[in-house]
């Protein structure tokens, strides 16, 4: 009886193969890749002014005892200008912004801030990714939440859209 | 029309999700000492890129993969171990951004697997020439 039964084990593993696979299928892809420092103090790092007009960006500026947004952007990433008008009604709510420019130009930087609106109080640039890499961020546009000690309290991965100002609100207020 | 159409498509800028920037100074350019340039080459060769997420930053075109190069070669130039500029990006990325798995309690079946199955393997085999004298 039991060697019949072990006949049915290739068979079970078959089924239990085309099971796994059809729900791997099944189940959308996650490209999202989230940074591992949420909950953690930002790395130090030192940026300087990516436009002339204000001043670059340190991790000493982002622990000054104030929740705080960073956002990581550039002039030449188009879901950029998508969230640029919603950074603009938080600013407006009050919530302090601060920029860091990947791969970009400080000319370009001034002509995407006049096109789109400026947020920002300081843009620090980063031209090689330096702190973008250091941040666990793998794109643009990403939107961190600092609380007031500089430890990294949410991130949000992609443009700021209308349903994400709830949640980021929230993680602010819970920085406070 | 036709004309005028083929020719907007000929002066047309391709709506490029890339930057303006050159790439990074040690993106595509060896270090000076070969040692250490194999040894940057074998860590890129096993490092995943964020954008292509298919390919090694050693493969990938992506900005963001040039700037991981010029991170991994100026690290490994300043003197660092390869193995530790990996935990320093496993630290911020997760094992996601590795192609050389880690062995924990998560990938102890992924590691086991190939002893398991050659065992199992070599039990049927040994059942087999057992039963034909």
């Amino acid at each position: 009886m039991s060697r019949r039964l072990l006949l049915f084990v290739p068979l079970a593993l078959l089924l239990l193969f085309i099971g796994a696979g059809a729900w791997r299928l099944a189940t959308p892809n996650d490209n999202l890749i989230r940074s591992k420092l949420e909950g953690r103090p930002l790395p130090a790092f030192a940026l300087p002014p990516a436009v002339p007009a204000k001043p670059g960006l340190s991790s000493a500026d982002l622990a000054a005892g104030k929740p705080r947004l960073v956002n990581v952007f550039a002039s030449w990433c188009v879901p950029c200008i998508a969230e640029a008008p919603l950074l603009m009604r938080l600013k407006a709510e009050g919530v302090a912004i601060d920029g860091i420019a990947i791969r970009d130009r400080g000319e370009d930087v001034a002509a995407f801030l006049t096109r789109n609106g400026d947020p920002f109080e300081r843009i620090g640039s980063d031209p090689e990714s330096r702190v973008q890499i250091g941040l666990g961020s793998s794109g643009v546009p990403e939107t961190f939440v600092i609380d007031g000690r500089g430890i990294i309290r949410a991130q949000h991965i992609g443009p700021i859209g209308e349903t994400n100002l709830p949640a980021i609100r929230l993680a602010l207020a819970e920085a406070r | 029309m036709k004309r005028l159409l083929a020719f907007a498509l000929l002066v047309a800028a391709p709506a490029l999700a890339d930057s303006n920037l050159p790439p990074a100074e040690w993106a595509d350019r060896q270090l000076a000492n070969p040692v250490q340039e194999a040894r940057a080459m074998a860590l890129m060769e096993t490092l995943r890129c964020l954008v292509c997420q298919g390919q090694s930053i050693a493969d990938s075109d992506a900005d963001l993969a040039g700037d991981m190069r010029a991170l991994v070669r100026q690290r490994i130039a300043a003197g660092e171990q390869p193995e530790a500029v990996r935990a320093w990006l496993v630290e911020r990325y997760g094992d996601w951004v590795t192609y050389a798995p880690p062995v924990k309690p998560m990938t102890w079946p992924l590691w086991a697997a190939p002893v398991v199955l050659l065992a199992v393997g070599g039990w049927l085999v040994a059942a087999r020439l057992r039963r034909r004298p």
